[in-house]
């Protein structure tokens, strides 16, 4: 594809900065932004753009850069910040306040492993760890869906059926430093793909109180407007990418993406760049003769526990690769993905590339070969990946 | 300026029609921050305000949802967040050419202790908002527990036998940013309270106003006694009443007497002295050695110490 060679992290920056100057004409642009290894080049690019009605806050943590983002996104500006890591932690309050307040943020977490110890390599725990705060969260496998990714996530979070806030991942590293031929179009054409946002109920000048107290009834009601609105994600998103498409020539990804199921006989599932390997692993078998299939799994919340079933029926064995442990459980990925296949499949979970060990086609063959001799699923195993 | 206290005493003034705290919000008697609210309704005027609300006790007067005890647009924010949301309300405002004034209304607890790296970020950043501290000394809405500007020797629930530690210096520290305005607000004193409300919200950049305020339930004081309580606090020297200017220009508004009396009463009138036996003569040298830095600062010439 024809385009710049630049890291997600860039695109990332240059998504935001044309979202942003597309709300010239409502209520304009406001950022909170703090640095953090390894989503820092994001945050210093959009530093140096300059955006029409638009202002950049360099605030002193996570937790404030969230709240700038609460503050302008309750009085109608769009707004964007990113993060990582111990970051998205020390954020976590106000994420699930803005999540809880329905305020639609877009945030892109460049996903590195919690400490200390201290690693700044990829690993989803930390993204994963807001898994039921209310936000809606995607897991990009390449820079272009990075970027392809925020623009759609700004239309979907802006959305009157949904209003929720969305986040992009990408792993540390693998896509944020790595430079990848990137389409970045022009702003006419963003433009004519995010209206200006009409954010119902912002602040204005009649009294009211945003985030006021509730008694546990009216929690109720919150919580299942929330919830409600998540389900409303499957038909909006669907809506946006053929909206995407018509502007910008090319689809969005699926929420899952599957890979060569047809006839499958094994499955292996996972998030983010894995599935690329786990692609190149399914054509070496298929050659070999083993029927295995991979799927992508891209959106994680809300979770296509539907679909998933759709594409599980019938398939005897899954693996499911997870970069991330909950300990003292498993992959937190199989946790949910395992409700989803027959009852008589063997789901196993396999945690690969923990600490931002990288996952390459031998490890995913050794998962491979796990997976076609087990009669039963057994305890999640840790496999090794790091040097 | 209007005279502070209405000239038209036939017709009801508009912060009496549409008030900032509407009746029904459920603030306990005399509590000191309902007064400062009814106060700075009565300075805003016809400028159009938005409110910021970390956690404290007036986030919970304010609701619940979906009524709304404030006359004002509020967002109510995490507890350490007010001075961080109000950047992101003051800047979009800004973007759209609002002439909206966003002011925070945090308690001591969201000022001086959870709240304060985001308070010195913005104040660093001299956005533009108005930070107001109505300080009751103590963690109010948890049901009373120290906070770092609860003044030694007082009781709380988790200093029953009265407080070790000093109480910090907010306003030096604020005044330290360099911000274009910081002062002290006695609410026992009318006319210099809504100048300096007025004068708070007028002034563009981040500006910061600290008021003493009366906590029956805490202070375990009679609930009508509250302004007394201030008026107390300003004569002996205890509650300074200042302002600076840029961090600069300290200028003194309101001279005590320093009398025993008023001290004595102070501390004899709030049950949260009672039990450290905190006495005039332990209050004494923490009042002179502040008053003695106040002079200094505010230009004035004051004898040189003999020492022994």
């Amino acid at each position: 594809m024809a385009g710049q060679l630049i890291s997600a992290n860039h695109a990332a920056a240059m998504a935001a900065t044309l979202a942003g100057r597309a709300n010239r004409t409502g209520r304009g642009f406001c950022s909170g932004l703090y640095p953090i290894t390894p989503s820092t080049e994001c945050m210093e690019l959009l530093c140096n753009q300059e955006i029409e009605k638009g202002h950049v806050v360099r605030v002193e943590s996570e937790h404030s850069a969230m709240a700038v983002c609460i503050g302008a996104a309750a009085s109608g500006a769009r707004t964007f910040t990113t993060s990582s890591s111990n970051g998205i932690a020390y954020m976590a309050e106000n994420a699930v306040a803005a999540a809880l307040l329905r305020l639609p943020v877009v945030m892109v977490a460049t996903n590195r492993t919690l400490g200390p110890p201290w690693n700044v390599w990829a690993d989803h725990g930390d993204t994963l760890m807001l898994r039921d705060s209310g936000w809606v969260q995607f897991y990009c496998a390449d820079n272009q869906e990075v970027f392809d990714t925020v623009l759609c996530a700004y239309r979907l979070a802006e959305d009157r059926r949904v209003l929720l806030p969305v986040l992009v991942c990408q792993e540390a590293f693998v896509l944020s430093h790595t430079m990848a031929q990137t389409d970045i179009p022009s702003q006419a054409r963003v433009d004519r793909f995010l209206p200006p946002l009409a954010l119902p109920n912002r602040l204005g000048s009649s009294p009211r109180v945003m985030g006021a107290i509730d008694s546990p009834h009216v929690t109720e009601v919150h919580r299942a407007q929330h919830h409600e609105a998540m389900a409303r994600v499957w038909a909006v998103y669907q809506d946006l990418q053929g909206e995407f498409e018509r502007v910008f020539g090319r689809r969005p990804a699926d929420p899952v993406v599957p890979y060569r199921l047809e006839d499958a006989e094994a499955v292996i599932v996972s998030m983010g760049t894995i599935s690329a390997t786990v692609d190149r692993v399914v054509d070496a078998a298929r050659k070999r003769g083993v029927r295995l299939g991979s799927v992508r799994v891209r959106t994680f919340r809300p979770f296509p526990a539907e679909r998933l079933s759709q594409l599980f029926h019938g398939v005897q064995r899954i693996g499911v690769i997870d970069r991330d442990i909950s300990l003292g459980f498993g992959g937190v990925l199989w946790g949910e993905a395992r409700g989803q296949a027959d009852p008589a499949a063997v789901v196993q979970s396999y945690m690969v590339g923990l600490g931002g060990g990288d996952v390459r086609p031998e490890h995913v063959e050794t998962v491979l070969r796990d997976l076609l001799e087990r009669a039963a699923a057994g305890h999640p195993i840790l496999l090794e990946a790091g040097i | 300026m209007s005279d502070p206290v209405s000239a038209d005493a036939t017709r009801p003034r508009q912060d009496r029609i549409e008030p900032l705290l509407r009746p029904g919000n459920s603030n306990c008697g005399g509590c000191g921050m309902s007064t400062a609210l009814q106060m700075l309704g009565r300075a805003v005027e016809g400028r159009r305000i938005q409110m910021v609300i970390p956690a404290c006790c007036a986030a919970v007067a304010a609701g619940p949802f979906p009524f709304s005890a404030m006359g004002v647009p509020v967002l109510l924010t995490t507890f350490a967040s007010a001075a961080a949301a109000a950047t992101g309300m003051s800047q979009v405002a800004r973007l759209n050419g609002e002439d909206t004034r966003v002011v925070c209304w945090a308690g001591d607890g969201g000022t001086y202790d959870i709240g304060l790296s985001t308070i010195s970020a913005a104040a660093e950043r001299n956005e533009d908002v108005l930070y107001v501290c109505y300080d009751n000394e103590i963690y109010g809405n948890t049901g009373g527990q120290r906070s770092s500007a609860t003044p030694a020797g007082a009781s709380t629930s988790n200093t029953p036998h009265g407080k070790l530690e000093q109480k910090k210096d907010i306003l030096g520290i604020l005044a330290a940013h360099r911000i274009p305005y910081a002062a002290t607000v006695s609410l026992a004193h009318l006319e210099d309270t809504l100048r300096k409300m007025r004068r708070a919200l007028d002034a563009r950049g981040f500006r910061f106003l600290h008021i003493l305020s009366p906590c029956p339930t805490g202070w375990k004081s009679e609930p009508a006694l509250g302004m007394e309580l201030v008026r107390l606090a300003v004569r002996s020297g205890l509650f300074p009443v200042v302002e600076v200017l840029d961090g600069r220009r300290l200028i003194v508004n309101i001279e005590p007497d320093f009398s025993e009396e008023a001290l004595e009463l102070y501390l004899s009138l709030q049950r949260r002295f009672q039990k450290s036996g905190l006495k005039v003569s332990d209050v004494r040298p923490s009042i002179e050695r502040q008053w003695r830095d106040l002079r200094t600062r505010s230009g004035r010439i004051v004898p040189a110490e003999r020492e022994v």
